[in-house]
């Protein structure tokens, strides 16, 4: 049977919902899903990933590794590949997931598929199909070089499979040897809001330039405490007028999201915009042009004033999901 | 100090993609080619490095085929003063791209700090900074928002989700990778662009630093366009009945809610 090493991604003791949905993946393709996981306190983490479905899970856990760093993380995830040679490694395309996986693919010497919103495992084999130029156009990655075939799977890209209550992982300790470090983790400081980042949240809700200054996206605010899973984003025309973050954006020189539900509030839709959204299951436009390019992608459109209808949809959806 | 900076030339985020008929990469024809954006925040945090350290150098390299010493010139009309191009064939992946940059590097001397774009907004891997850092056995950091630089060492603040921050120590030498923020990239003056069409780019072919085919990892294959959307549908009424009949669409017919 083929194994697949999957890297488990955790914050605050619980286990992200992408590590679930690439172990969901490794067994439905029947392979062996071996999780690699690294922290300290692992005791909930390691149950939970017995219950998403992991047969084994390797656990490297200790102070040296309190915080995420490329170099120790880097070194620990090789020596798991070394002890159980998997052909196909899955790893979660999330801040952490980016920076570390060119890393040990460089340091195994082997080809990543970046970003993938589909993959194949077929035996000993990885298909990866891959949105390029911010989803203006989708490729598939065919790998030529030797094993493992690595790959980062964003968010929400696969789905996942039933959680087994009472299920559990065979857990093996990884020593942990993180050989000599040159960078220094000094301190890791949570966001202001414990709210959902743009490219984790089911539901986003954007801004565009039409929200006149900070202060009005407020109103998105609101609809998005209504909303659940969801987070509120913005388009680059609002975070260059200094009305969000660059955190908050959206788009080809921003972030690329595919939510279930997208409402885009007087946002035009420039063609670098909608490279970032298109591909959400489910787009609602709110503008009041009717000829703006956002409707060509739009399921649902409203034309009108978004400081009308914002309101009036955070009622409508608050009824409904009350 | 002596700073390096890596650069790619990208399509403008304006340009509609075609396909070339291999599916293999992009139609090129009527492209207008522009500096990779997070590579320009790159440049400028090079530059301003530079500029509080007298004496200092900038060297700018890219790799690709021969249209980037375009690119390259704009780098230097910024105000590097040293440019390297690495001639490649159109589609190299990420590791051979990785590699003409670590054999360009390693013939240029040591850095003390190498600055490079997040990722480049064509094929959006992401993933030369860190192949880059790593075959040169340097520490790195990518989505760099801040650089604090002391003496031997480099405090950085990287942005994950959330809008959390990682804050990093990296003794130089080490490599940098900007998001945007991390500075405001200058425009490159007249008088400055005018010299920089004069300036020398030295030039390797991708062969002469032992970068081969047989060095490539992963191959792009069947581009295609994303499946174009079916017309969606604008809701009537005033406000109140749009938004009424919008939750109901969305719970009753997307079924999303």
């Amino acid at each position: 049977m083929a194994t697949v090493l999957i890297y488990a991604e955790h914050k605050e003791g619980k286990v992200k919902k992408v590590t679930h949905e690439l172990i969901s993946e490794a067994n439905r393709a029947g392979a062996e899903s071996v999780v690699f996981v690294a922290g300290q306190g692992l005791d909930a983490v390691n149950k939970e990933l017995g219950e998403m479905g992991a047969k084994r899970v390797i656990a490297a856990q200790g102070d040296a590794v309190k915080f995420y760093s490329n170099e120790a993380y880097g070194k620990l995830f090789v020596d798991a590949v070394k002890s159980t040679n998997p052909s196909v490694i899955l790893i979660p395309a999330t801040a952490q997931g980016k920076d570390l996986a060119p890393r040990i693919a460089a340091l195994l010497g082997v080809g990543l598929a970046s970003d993938c919103t589909k993959i194949q495992i077929d035996g000993e084999k990885l298909k990866a199909t891959r949105p390029i130029y911010a989803g203006k156009a989708v490729a598939d990655v065919e790998f030529v070089g030797p094993k493992p075939y690595m790959a980062t799977v964003r968010p929400n890209a696969l789905s996942v499979g039933a959680a087994s209550p009472g299920a559990s992982a065979a857990v093996t300790a990884l020593s942990l040897d993180t050989g000599a470090l040159k960078s220094t983790v000094k301190d890791v400081v949570r966001g202001a809001t414990a709210k959902l980042d743009v490219t984790e949240a089911n539901i986003v809700v954007s801004g565009g330039r039409a929200m006149k200054n900070s202060e009005n996206f407020a109103i998105l605010e609101k609809l998005s405490e209504v909303l659940p899973n969801s987070a509120v984003g913005a388009s680059r025309a609002a975070v260059d007028a200094g009305y969000r973050p660059h955190s908050y954006q959206v788009g080809q020189t921003g972030k690329v999201v595919s939510p279930t539900l997208y409402i885009a509030c007087g946002i035009s839709g420039a063609i670098q915009h909608l490279a970032g959204m298109r591909t959400s299951k489910i787009i609602v436009a709110i503008n009041k042009d009717p000829e703006a390019p956002i409707f060509q992608v739009a399921d649902y459109g409203i034309v009108g004033d978004l400081f009308e209808v914002v309101p009036l949809l955070t009622e409508e959806f608050k009824k409904a999901l009350g | 100090m002596n700073i390096f900076v890596c650069i790619k030339q990208v399509p403008a985020t304006e340009t509609k993609i075609k396909i070339n008929g291999s599916g293999t990469g992009i139609d090129t024809t009527g492209v207008k080619w522009i500096m990779s954006p997070y590579d320009e925040f790159a440049v400028e945090e090079a530059l301003r490095l530079k500029e509080k350290n007298a004496g200092s150098t900038v060297t700018v390299f890219s790799a690709g085929p021969s249209r980037i010493a375009e690119t390259l010139r704009t780098a230097l009309a910024m105000g590097c003063d040293n440019a390297v191009c690495v001639d490649t064939p159109e589609e190299i992946d990420s590791f051979q791209a990785a590699k003409c940059l670590a054999e360009a590097i390693r013939k240029e001397g040591k850095p003390d700090v190498i600055f490079t774009g997040k990722q480049a907004i064509d094929d959006d891997c992401a993933q030369v900074s860190q192949l880059l850092a790593t075959f040169l056995e340097l520490p790195y950091a990518t989505v760099v928002l801040n650089a604090e630089y002391g003496s031997g060492q480099i405090t950085v603040k990287r942005e994950t989700e959330g809008g959390t921050i990682e804050i990093i120590a990296l003794p130089t030498p080490c490599l940098i990778a900007a998001q945007k923020g991390l500075n405001e990239p200058r425009f490159a003056s007249l008088p400055n662009i005018m010299k920089a069409k004069k300036k020398e780019i030295k030039t390797h072919p991708m062969a002469s630093l032992g970068v081969t085919d047989a060095d490539r990892k992963i191959k792009l294959v069947n581009m295609q366009l994303p499946p174009a959307k079916a017309a969606g549908k604008k809701l009537a009424g005033d406000a109140a009945a749009q938004s009424k009949d919008l939750v109901k669409l969305l719970r009753e017919e997307a079924k999303v809610l």
